[in-house]
């Protein structure tokens, strides 16, 4: 078993009409349930507010850098995500195709890092390559 | 046969098999390797095993499993980590069982060309792990940077690996969305070499390729009707190389090919798989491409051809794959049934908003071939300064050039170029 995140991505300047909200509301709902029925569900978690929530924090020399706004300047901002195990990629995606359906928006598919400090050590000395 | 005629015929069934040994696409590739420098080292003295194939297997297999278990003593859960979700495990497998299963191969391309992949780094994971061929040769062929090609390989086998992307064929229900990847990484493969004819020979090698491959999926998806419709139409395509490129070096196109020159041989083959599907009558467009070329094929001459057969097979093409670029050949084929006026009305239709073909230099050099048959040649000659001004290939330059100077030429000039007829290619 492997550990993704599905994550959702919406444009937070089109707004959603409050019959599409009930809509989506009720399909995550049932998803989740199903996802818990299958035995994938994990967790999930939708963002309060839109991008302009976010707030980014860097070290910076001795200090704290604030910066007001996401971390990506892109049109498009994570607006929620779930943790879902699953078997393998084709599973994965086959969960991320329900959930695209219900939340009505893309959803980008991850695995989940599931090693130690020596996995982790070795994926990160490689990932410039 | 040489240890490199094996490695070319064996080695993608061989990495395959390890592959599932192993559950590790690098790990599998290093086994196969070292499997052959043994082979080169000792089969020059000791004479070439009965069955090179399995011999190859055996030794690789032997050799990952010395090496894992060095590594195992070294770090135990690392070995482990390196396992493919789905593939055996290592060791495990019974020592006798070296038969080259062809599903290692169905699956290793279905792991190739998953849709998680983009459609560049399948045609490159095909090329290397099924083919064979060495990163330096994928780089060439598609004029690539090395270094480039090496990280688009290396990226996708890490993606395979993290991501987890399986390592087995498609269940039945799956497979229809999933062949079309496959097929159409080899199409690709076979246009990338097919188009640069005029170009190296190391390119025309994709071609070659892309015919072994097609021969793979054709014989392992024997039920698939498409797949053995992919196979007819790269044999027939193949089989006109010869006659494609004119003793000037131009491109020839089907009206000018000497006939002699095509391949009998590729053609005929070609043909009966043509007949088998329709048979079979489970079209698809690569068997309607198929068939349009069949028709091609068997006639003695352009004039000879049967117009007719073509405009109904691609009006069936048209009803699965309504795109502009197959409603163009159909008025093409238009033209010679029922005359260029109708052909040019019927390509005319292609221009309106939503027909697209505006900035596609082949839909004004199809306009401008129908407007000079219908004598209308400063027209013509518009339309052939349209195509010339989007392409850039200098090989139809130099044809759109020639066809516009035999328009607008003066009067008292003879006209260079007897009448030429397009043939837009299938996209």
């Amino acid at each position: 078993m492997t550990q993704y995140l599905l994550a959702l991505y919406r444009d937070y300047a089109v707004a959603i009409s409050p019959e599409r909200s009930q809509q989506v509301w009720a399909g995550v709902n049932s998803l989740g349930d199903r996802m818990t029925d299958a035995g994938a569900f994990v967790f999930k978690g939708g963002l309060q507010g839109g991008a302009e929530s976010a707030t980014v924090v860097r070290q910076s020399g001795g200090d704290f850098l604030m910066t007001d706004g996401p971390y990506t300047e892109t049109k498009e901002h994570l607006a929620g995500f779930w943790i879902i195990n699953a078997a393998d990629l084709d599973e994965a995606l086959e969960w991320a195709k329900l959930a695209a359906v219900a939340e009505q928006q893309p959803i980008e598919v991850r695995p989940l890092f599931g090693g130690d400090l020596d996995d982790a050590i070795q994926a990160n000395a490689s990932d410039a390559q | 046969m040489t240890v490199e005629a094996v490695f070319r015929r064996e080695y993608g069934r061989c990495v395959a098999t390890l592959i599932r040994f192993l559950g590790d696409i690098d790990a599998a590739e290093e086994a196969v390797q070292d499997a052959f420098t043994v082979a080169a080292a000792r089969w020059p003295s000791d004479g070439e095993p009965p069955n090179p194939g399995a011999w190859i297997v055996t030794t690789a297999r032997n050799r990952a499993i010395d090496r894992l278990r060095r590594e195992s003593v070294r770090d135990e859960r690392h070995a482990q980590a390196r396992h493919l979700y789905g593939a055996d495990t290592a060791g495990s497998a019974p020592p006798q069982e070296e038969g080259t299963v062809p599903d290692d191969r169905l699956r290793l391309i279905f792991t190739c060309c998953h849709p998680a992949l983009n459609q560049a780094a399948q045609v490159a994971l095909t090329l290397r792990l099924l083919g064979g061929l060495e990163t330096p040769e994928i780089a060439r062929a598609f004029l690539v940077p090395e270094a480039a090609m090496a990280q688009r390989i290396v990226r996708a086998k890490r993606k395979i690996r993290d991501a987890r992307i399986p390592y087995r064929v498609p269940a039945e229900a799956e497979l229809p969305g999933r062949i079309a990847p496959v097929l159409a990484v080899v199409y690709l493969v076979f246009n990338e070499g097919h188009a640069a004819t005029a170009g190296s020979l190391l390119r025309l090698d994709l071609c070659a390729e892309a015919i072994r491959l097609a021969r793979v999926l054709a014989e392992l998806m024997p039920d698939e009707p498409e797949a053995q419709g992919l196979l007819a139409l790269l044999l027939l395509l193949h089989a006109r190389r010869a006659a494609r490129v004119a003793a000037d070096g131009s491109l020839a196109r089907l009206a000018e090919q000497d006939r002699q020159l095509w391949d009998r041989d590729l053609i005929t083959e070609g043909q009966a798989i043509v007949r088998a599907c329709v048979q079979r009558d489970h079209p698809g467009p690569y068997q309607l491409q198929a068939a349009i070329n069949a028709v091609h094929s068997s006639a003695p001459s352009f004039d000879s051809t049967d117009w007719r057969a073509i405009l109904t097979l691609y009006d069936q093409l048209y009803t699965l794959t309504p795109t502009p670029v197959v409603a163009l050949n159909r008025a093409v084929a238009l033209a010679e049934v029922r005359g260029p006026a109708a052909g040019l009305a019927a390509v005319d239709e292609l221009r309106t908003p939503g027909g697209g073909l505006d900035g596609y230099y082949l839909f004004h050099a199809a306009r401008a071939d129908l407007l000079r048959r219908l004598g209308r040649d400063e027209e013509a000659a518009a339309a052939y300064d349209a195509a010339r001004a989007l392409t850039a290939n200098p090989v139809e330059q130099a044809f759109l050039d020639a066809q516009r100077t035999a328009v607008s030429g003066p009067p008292a000039a003879p006209r260079g170029a007897p009448p030429r007829r397009l043939h837009i290619p299938d996209k």
